[in-house]
């Protein structure tokens, strides 16, 4: 339990920030929870995505839907850049 | 050590006003963030530029000491010894808050100037987890046909990876736990390594497949017969089919590259059959040859 998931207090206290934010992160769909026992966990591989959502918050103070937009491009420019690479292997064929 | 014009990172000039430098650090900011430029090692280098622009020219302390001292600098340590002998609260107050990060966020520049530790508000840098780090790896593309170990030395780390067959040229693979430490109790980040595969065969690669090409003398491309022909890893004897043409193509299953995390499942082996003609012909071959060539009129 103490690896896979990690008590929603204990993060946003490590941020310094509300609770009912990452409620709100989760309502936004930028985040998936997992409630045991009326406790509320975020999963532990859902922890790059959160702190890259504070991050984009606070530093470029981006509203949520900002940075719903944000995560959407970021990860089609992930997949066409998955997609460059693959095409540039097989354009090694025919140089 | 050279002098930073924080002005001209910002794009901004000396009569900047407080809100000028923060609209300027906000749409720069925007553009070169980690974490909207992923794996861009170069916004990453501008973006800490960007921050400790911000840093210097957005703290009044600081901007009034950089602007006083300039180009040069170096004088700068008598500027401090006399500014601390006034003593300062705010500024010792200031440096104690950035403990968790680390110094390499700050120039030598800045670092001469304004001391070790200055007072990064941890943009770009909020974490619980830690730091996920990023790798390159090259390796032949031998190397890559048979699941390996590899040691790498990540921040003075050793670490033992296993290299899986089949890794793509551009691959990345995660391992897990070992990126930067975690703050406050928190997990590890990430290593990503980024595989870069040099292919100096005479196979090319796509995917699991491989392509090469072999030259067939005319008699066999005629008649028949067997030639040993080069795979990835090994020879086979081939049988060529009697009046085989130029640019044939044939498949050998199974004898191309191995797919990534399946074990002994193999891609195909393409070749094409470059035909050669013979060349300096005797006098005897040309008149069979023009014998030969009467016979198909």
């Amino acid at each position: 339990m103490e690896k896979e998931y990690i008590l929603i207090t204990d993060f946003c206290l490590s941020h310094n920030i509300e609770t009912h934010f990452v409620m709100e992160l989760y309502e936004f769909g930028l985040v998936d929870l997992v409630v045991k026992e009326d406790v509320r966990y975020l999963p532990i591989q859902q922890l790059p995505k959160a702190e890259k959502i504070i991050r984009l918050y606070s530093d470029l103070d981006i509203n949520l839907e900002g940075i719903a937009v944000i995560t959407q491009l970021l990860n089609k420019i992930e997949k066409m850049q998955d997609e460059i690479t693959h095409l540039k292997n097989r354009l090694d064929l025919y140089e | 050590m050279n002098f930073i014009d924080y002005y001209k990172i910002l794009g901004l000039d000396k009569s900047a006003s407080q809100s000028d430098i923060k609209k300027a650090y906000r749409k720069l900011a925007r553009k070169h963030h980690p974490d909207v430029n992923p794996n861009d090692k170069e916004a990453e280098k501008k973006f800490k530029e960007i921050n400790e622009a911000n840093e210097v020219l957005s703290d009044p302390e600081k901007r009034k000491k950089y602007d006083k001292y300039g180009k040069d600098w170096q004088h700068a340590e008598e500027f401090e010894k006399a500014r601390s002998s006034q003593g300062s609260s705010q500024s010792r107050g200031r440096r104690t808050s950035s403990q968790n990060y680390g110094e390499h966020d700050f120039s030598d520049f800045f670092e001469s100037m304004f001391g070790g530790s200055g007072n990064f508000s941890g943009r770009g840098q909020t974490r619980f987890r830690g730091q996920d780090l990023n790798a390159e790896l090259k390796l032949h593309l031998r190397d890559v046909f048979k699941t390996h170990k590899q040691t790498l030395t990540v921040n003075g780390k050793n670490i033992r990876i296993t290299v899986p067959a089949g890794i793509e040229n551009g691959q990345t693979i995660k391992i897990t736990g070992h990126g930067g430490p975690g703050h406050q109790g928190g997990p590890n980040g990430d290593l990503y390594i980024t595989f870069g595969i040099i292919n100096d065969t005479p196979f090319k690669r796509d995917g699991n497949d491989l392509y090469t090409s072999v030259n067939l003398d005319l008699y066999t491309a005629l008649l028949g017969g067997e030639i040993m022909v080069n795979t990835f890893d090994g020879q086979v004897k081939l049988n060529v089919k009697p009046e085989t043409q130029n640019g044939t193509k044939i498949k050998l299953k199974g004898k191309g590259f191995p797919v990534y995390k399946k074990n002994d499942v193999y891609g195909n082996l393409y070749i094409t059959y470059n035909l050669v003609t013979p060349t300096n012909l005797t006098q005897k071959e040309k008149d069979l040859f023009k014998k030969l060539a009467e016979l198909r009129k």
